[in-house]
């Protein structure tokens, strides 16, 4: 039997935190490719802790539903899962490149398949690209359209920002918009000055955060200005400094990253026949898949 | 494969199962039961297939399987004991069997050919009109807030809202949904019967933590008993605490009575903890208050009412309890001032500056 665990945060006061866990492990569950799947948080039950006695696979894939490598990825999550022979240095990764390592476990009889996060994927980039059609219910962009991609910064660490360049980087090699500009919460180029940056009259804004929260649904769009109050809400798109603002929210919580959880796992040797194309069908991806 | 097609196909291997013994003998079968003994051929073998011996065995063996499986555990701790005989069992199950696991009533029903059936529900909901669920998976959301809609980080906290039940489950699915409303409850519970429950005491989960959770392990010793009692007791959480300050201290807060136990200490208490540890930072000051005595114990009736989660049961108009908001609001108006500070004293006197107070909006 093999198992697949999404690994994810949770939070102690915001309920929400925890749902694109559960949705794309549903979607992933439906696609009949794992004996079992579960959602395992930092902050909410099972923990990391208690997660791997819970299931009766002898294979067992964990995957982090994390934007970057680093903290959580290299330290928290090793050390929780008693993953004990666990070396960052085994990912051989300058930052962006974890991909898996095989381990066992302290307190259980499984072979640990321990993945990369899923912010750091290549297919992470045609997710951002499917959150900016789904905002914008456009299937094409062309010149017109511009994409800032924001992350968080420094506040946590170097690699965060790496992942949200190596996505900028490869959306704007695909040619799929005009303009693509990476921006952040707390380092330059600020996700305040966000129009500065572009010609192009239209900006899709995707934050790369796993799940909607404090930082994507009251802080950037207070940021860029699309309102005073974000209790008020916002209009998508928004008009600011004359240019058309298309604020997407988090793209944890867009379907399509079910398939980048579920290509983790089949990129560390997980045989899951048919799924990815299944997965990919039900969340809108077959198209970004054509076009990579 | 049916009752009677299993059994055939066993024979030759042989059957030894809560009292059910079926093996070659000579040129046929001996079918072995506490109520009788027989030697048949294996089509007469098929006529057995009604026992109960023999649907228990197909249950258990063909069915369930998972031999040393928690959930396999679970399932059999269910029907109460291995003490009983099959027929003894079968007799409680015809009519449900419940047994309680923290706030829940799971109940198992016998169904046709031994087949268990399962029910899941709070235990004040026994025997209810509820509204009826069969995917474990809706479990998540439903139990994710109280019934106030207050949002429940602690999945074993006492709060379980009511009003739904899990219907027509087989025991996978039970299990399942058993542990999205309680998780790894089942896995741990289990390993503590099998003797080999994994307790991380206290100094061992505290000098794990890193960031902004490494501070936790300077919890003073007596601050930990508090923090256990503020969290951990059966009021607060169903678990019971296995874990102690360490292998050798036990700390003096009851364990609870809880049936699965708590094997360390939890990400909750861990974040509290370090509030706590913060907070015991700071040293004692003496500070000069007038009260009266009504006052004094009204003050100890709020901290009661709030640690009790009680303050939404004190009722509006009732100001003969000293926690009722209207008593509370004339305490204020008269003790505090426009501050907030109590008697008018400033927490920090010596950063108070007597011209700015009116400007100073701490
Ligand atoms: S540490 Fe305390 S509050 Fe947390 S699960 Fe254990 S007993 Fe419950």
């Amino acid at each position: 039997m093999q198992a697949l665990v999404i690994v994810g945060h949770g939070s102690h006061l915001n309920p929400g935190s925890s749902e694109p866990a559960y949705a794309h492990a549903d979607t992933i569950r439906e696609s009949g490719a794992f004996d079992e799947v579960r959602e395992a948080f930092w902050k909410e039950e099972p923990s990391f802790r208690n997660v791997l006695r819970t299931l009766e696979s002898d294979e067992v894939y964990v995957v982090p539903l994390f934007i970057s490598e680093g903290y959580f990825t290299e330290q928290v999550i090793p050390r929780e899962l008693r993953l004990d022979d666990f070396d960052p240095e085994d990912w051989e990764s300058d930052g962006t490149d974890a991909d898996h390592v095989t381990l066992d476990a302290g307190d259980v009889e499984k072979t640990i398949h321990y993945c990369g996060p899923v912010g750091t994927h290549d297919s992470m980039s045609d997710v951002i690209v499917q959150r900016a059609k789904s905002v914008t219910g456009r299937d094409e962009f062309g010149d017109d359209f511009g994409l800032a991609v924001v992350g968080h910064g420094t506040e946590r660490n170097e690699n965060s920002a790496k992942a949200i360049y190596y996505h900028a980087d490869r959306i704007r090699d695909m040619g799929t918009f005009g303009e693509v500009q990476a921006v952040f919460m707390d380092e330059d180029p600020e996700v305040d000055d966000v129009t500065d940056f572009f010609e192009t009259e239209d900006i899709v804004v995707v934050p790369l955060f796993v799940s909607d929260g404090f930082h994507t649904q009251e802080d950037i769009p207070e940021d860029m200005g699309l309102t005073d109050d974000y209790r008020t809400g916002y209009d998508v798109p928004s008009e600011v400094d004359g240019h058309r603002i298309w604020y997407s929210g988090a793209v944890g919580t867009e379907p399509l990253v079910a398939d980048v959880v579920l290509e983790r796992a089949e990129d560390a040797g997980a045989p899951v026949g048919d799924a990815v194309e299944a997965v990919r069908e039900r969340t809108g991806g077959a198209d970004a898949a054509a076009g990579d | 494969m049916s009752v009677a097609d299993a059994l055939v196909d066993a024979a030759d291997d042989g059957i030894d199962f809560d009292g059910l013994t079926v093996e070659p003998y000579r040129d046929a079968y001996r079918f072995q039961t506490p109520d009788e003994d027989a030697v048949v051929t294996l089509e007469e073998l098929r006529e057995h297939a009604d026992s109960p011996y023999a649907t228990n065995w197909h249950y258990w063996e063909r069915d369930v399987g998972g031999h040393d499986t928690a959930r396999r555990a679970f399932l059999r701790w269910l029907e109460g004991g291995d003490g009983l005989s099959v027929p003894e069992r079968y007799d409680a199950l015809e009519g449900g069997h419940t047994r309680h696991w923290g706030e829940l009533a799971v109940t198992a029903v016998l169904g046709r050919d031994g087949q268990r059936r399962y029910e899941v529900r709070h235990e004040d909901d026994v025997g209810e009109d509820v509204d009826a669920y069969t995917d474990p998976l809706e479990a998540r959301e439903l139990v994710k807030h109280d019934d106030d809609g207050r949002y429940r980080p602690l999945s074993t906290a006492p709060s379980l809202p009511h009003g739904w039940a899990f219907v027509d489950l087989d025991g996978g699915d039970l299990v399942e949904t058993v542990e999205y409303v309680y998780p790894a409850t089942v896995a741990n519970w289990h390993r503590e019967r099998a003797g080999d429950l994994d307790v991380d005491h206290w100094e061992d989960a505290a000098g794990r933590q890193t960031g902004i959770y490494g501070v936790v392990s300077e919890l003073p010793d007596e601050a930990l008993e508090w923090a256990a009692e503020a969290c951990c007791v059966d009021s607060q959480c169903l678990k019971r605490r296995e874990w102690d300050r360490n292998g050798d201290e036990e700390l003096d807060v009851p364990r609870g009575d809880g049936e699965f136990p708590c094997r360390e200490p939890c990400s909750l208490l861990v974040a509290a903890a370090r509030k706590f540890t913060t907070l015991e930072r700071e040293e004692t000051r003496e500070y000069t208050f007038e009260l009266t005595p009504e006052e004094k114990e009204q003050v100890e009736d709020i901290v009661d009412a709030v640690a009790d989660g009680r303050t939404d049961e004190i009722r509006e108009a009732d100001v003969y309890e000293g926690a009722n908001r209207y008593r509370a609001r004339f305490l204020r108006a008269k003790r505090m001032d426009d501050h907030g500070n109590l008697s008018g004293t400033p927490t920090y006197p010596e950063d108070h500056d007597e011209d700015e107070a009116d400007d100073d909006h701490h």
